[in-house]
């Protein structure tokens, strides 16, 4: 069993956390499918972190309810520990033990079968490229490196359900491709994952992902669904002088977000009630004629950046209104 | 409670502690040090102190005596003075660190069998100390057989008095070795468990421990045992150390010398364990560890006497457990009693360790807030 009896892993509703004055989780209500990669996805200080360790009964929420894998958390933390794996957001292995130490020290720690513990340590070795380091040092090794060697850590008793707080922050993009594999074969057998991460490109991987902005959950859904829903039009504007023109728009009523890549710009307009783009295509040239920059405007194919940039604004924006 | 996980925590001890010289420096360097520095303090082969002389009596006699102490070579002669007031201003003035006084009426206490003569210390000093001891076997007898009077047929023993000042207590390599056993394992013992603990805070080890099925029992237990083989290690350098530079003799026997230690040991580990569950850091950890320490060094009677200490002190004194140690090291050691005549104060360290380690499992939370 991955999950309760409607397939669903984690269930939180209301959950609340404060710290003081400061709201970092605020009333969230989320639904994680069994066998699913969910993905976290907000800026700096959104509640990620703190989200995941109510989650998994580290932190007690200020208000709401969590149910993980049919447990109560966090009356039933402890029950729940013997199930998941973690993987915090600040490598939290002992650097001054080797590799494979460490892996030992999880095995026996996690209890992994005595008959077993030693064949998993060595096939965990072998999966995660570490039989040339085993003896080295977990503090001497590079950050990738490291993130690598938490996730074997992590995985090291099979369970049922991983949390994994930005872990690949420091992983470069090749090898970054790798670590997603293993999440995604990891979730093929039957884990269900839960991945924060600020990185668009990771977030589009998911199966399904909640967006978190200053604790508030303003977006969630499979990342199909969110680009479809996005309340707004993206546009490219081809111009030689870039950031003249994108400081003609910035300030432009309706626009969300105006975004340099190379020598184009990319412009994401609030459609309000409007489903047909062409309006405000017309809208910007004339911004650009107005502003001396003449340019094409072209309709795009939105992506999550822009849901991003879109929901986070927009939850700004009716902030700054109540 | 699973072994296993207790076992895994203390082999991952082990391996880290194999790894940090500066810990391993500790565990070894701090014994010697301490005992090499307070070896020098408790020599007594001191030779040329500064010495202030008031010969009041100022007859062949006492004239004879002064000369005999001068001759041990152990003081050389700075000043004189007519009265004891005087020599004590001196001293006083760190001009001189003894004086010797002889009293008007020398000759009748040489007769009467009284002490005939006074050695006035800075007993703050205690290599001094030790030289006044010296200085107080000169044999009266022989230094006035030449002069008229009689043979004196009462022991030797006793008749020159020492004084010591600004120390109430007079030590001996004897008396300070087992306390430093007790001194050096409080220093130690207390840091070692709360440092790695709070260590563990800071580099974050513990969110990831606290997510695991660990239980603060395994944890706690797991820290404390590694400790507990270095405390005995540290114990047996003291003594062997002790035993060869100082020939300090074990009266009692060596077992109970070993339990008594064990005792303390633990006393102090499990204290460790409380503090770090309140410590937020390395820093915090050492300063509430040195709070204990210097209570520690001052009530439990290794610098002054219990008995000579205000009631409030005493009582608060028997609440630390170097206190109750040092009853029971001195007991074993110095007057070869056995820890079941001293079962009270055997009592008192088990509850010590009962209770800090039952507030420490209590209070550590497997919790992030
Ligand atoms: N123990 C704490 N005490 C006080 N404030 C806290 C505590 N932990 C987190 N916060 C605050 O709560 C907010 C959310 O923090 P959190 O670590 O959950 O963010 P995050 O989304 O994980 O950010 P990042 O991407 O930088 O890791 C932040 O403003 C942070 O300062
Ligand atoms: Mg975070």
């Amino acid at each position: 069993m991955s999950a309760g009896n409607d397939g669903v892993a984690i269930r939180a509703r209301g959950l609340t956390k404060r710290f003081g004055a400061l709201v970092a989780v605020d009333h969230v209500d989320l639904e994680v499918p069994g066998k699913h990669v969910y993905g976290f996805l907000g800026p700096n200080g959104s509640g990620k972190s703190t989200t995941i360790r109510m989650l998994c009964g580290l932190l007690t929420p200020s208000a709401g309810d969590i149910d993980v894998l049919g447990l109560n958390i966090p009356a039933q933390a402890e029950a729940l520990r013997r199930r998941i794996g973690y993987m915090t957001q600040k490598f939290s292995l002992f650097e001054d033990l080797t590799v494979r130490e460490n892996l030992e020290f999880m095995a026996e720690i996690q209890g992994v079968p005595r008959a077993r513990a030693a064949g998993r340590v060595g096939e965990l070795i072998e999966q995660y490229h570490f039989s040339d380091r085993q003896k080295q040092l977990a503090g001497t090794m590079s950050g990738g490196q490291k993130q690598r060697l938490a996730l074997a850590c992590a995985v090291i008793h099979e369970p049922e359900l991983l949390f994994l707080d930005e872990p690949t922050s420091a992983v470069d993009p090749e090898s970054r491709r790798d670590f997603w594999e293993k999440l995604f074969e990891l979730a093929d057998a039957g884990t269900t994952l839960l991945v924060s991460t600020h990185l668009m490109d990771e977030a589009e991987r998911c199966h399904r992902l909640a967006i978190l902005d200053q604790g508030v959950l303003v977006a969630d859904g499979t990342p199909g669904e969110l680009t479809r829903k996005l309340a707004g039009h993206t546009f490219i504007i081809e111009t030689d002088e870039p950031r003249r023109a994108q400081r003609a728009l910035v300030d432009a009523a309706n626009v969300l977000g105006v975004a340099q890549v190379g020598n184009t710009l990319r412009v994401l307009t609030y459609a309000g009630d409007e489903p047909i783009a062409d309006g405000a295509q017309q809208y910007l040239q004339q911004m650009l004629r107005k502003a001396g920059q003449p340019a094409s405007v072209q309709a795009a194919q939105p992506n999550l950046e822009d849901v991003f940039v879109a929901v986070t604004r927009k939850s700004r924006e009716q902030e700054r209104m109540a | 409670m699973s072994w296993r996980r207790l076992w895994a925590i203390v082999i991952k001890e082990l391996r880290q502690m194999r790894r940090d010289r500066i810990t391993l420096a500790m565990i070894v360097g701090i014994p010697v040090i301490q005992l090499v520095l307070f070896g020098y303090a408790i020599n007594t082969n001191l030779r040329g102190l500064e010495a202030g002389i008031s010969d009041q009596a100022n007859t062949a006699g006492s004239r004879a005596l002064v000369m005999d102490m001068l001759a041990t070579g152990v003081i050389a002669p700075v000043a004189r003075a007519d009265t004891p007031e005087g020599l004590m201003a001196m001293l006083r003035r760190g001009d001189i660190s003894v004086g010797v006084v002889v009293p008007p009426d020398f000759e009748r206490r040489r007769i009467d069998g009284r002490a005939v003569a006074q050695i006035l210390v800075d007993g703050g000093d205690n290599t001094v100390q030790g030289a006044a001891v010296q200085l107080a076997q000169v044999p009266i007898d022989s230094s006035i057989a030449d002069s008229r009077a009689p043979m004196i047929s009462t022991p030797v023993e006793g008749r020159i008095s020492i004084v010591g000042f600004y120390n109430p207590q007079r030590r001996s390599a004897v008396n300070i070795v087992p306390g430093l056993i007790g001194v050096i394992l409080t220093m130690t013992m207390v840091l070692f468990t709360a440092i790695a603990i709070v260590r563990e805070r800071e580099r974050g080890n513990m969110e990831l421990l606290i997510a695991t099925p660990l239980t603060s029992a395994e944890l706690m237990i797991g820290k404390v045992l590694p400790y507990i083989a270095i405390g005995l290690v540290q114990t047996s350098v003291i003594l062997a150390l002790g035993r060869w530079l100082f020939v300090v003799p074990i009266s009692g026997s060596l077992f109970d010398v070993y339990l008594a230690a064990g005792l303390l040991i633990l006393a102090n580990l499990t204290l460790g364990l409380l503090i770090s569950t309140r410590a937020q850091s390395q820093f915090q950890a050492m300063q509430m560890a040195f709070f204990i320490f210097l209570p520690s060094i001052l009530l439990s009677g290794f610098m002054f006497p219990f008995a000579g200490m205000p009631k409030v002190a005493q009582w608060l004194a028997e609440v630390l457990p170097l206190t109750h140690f040092l009853r029971l090291i001195r007991g074993v050691m110095l007057r070869g009693a056995g820890l079941g005549e001293m079962w009270v104060d055997v009592l008192a360290l088990l509850a010590f360790i009962a209770v800090m380690m039952a507030a420490a499992i209590l209070r550590f939370r497997k919790r992030l807030d």
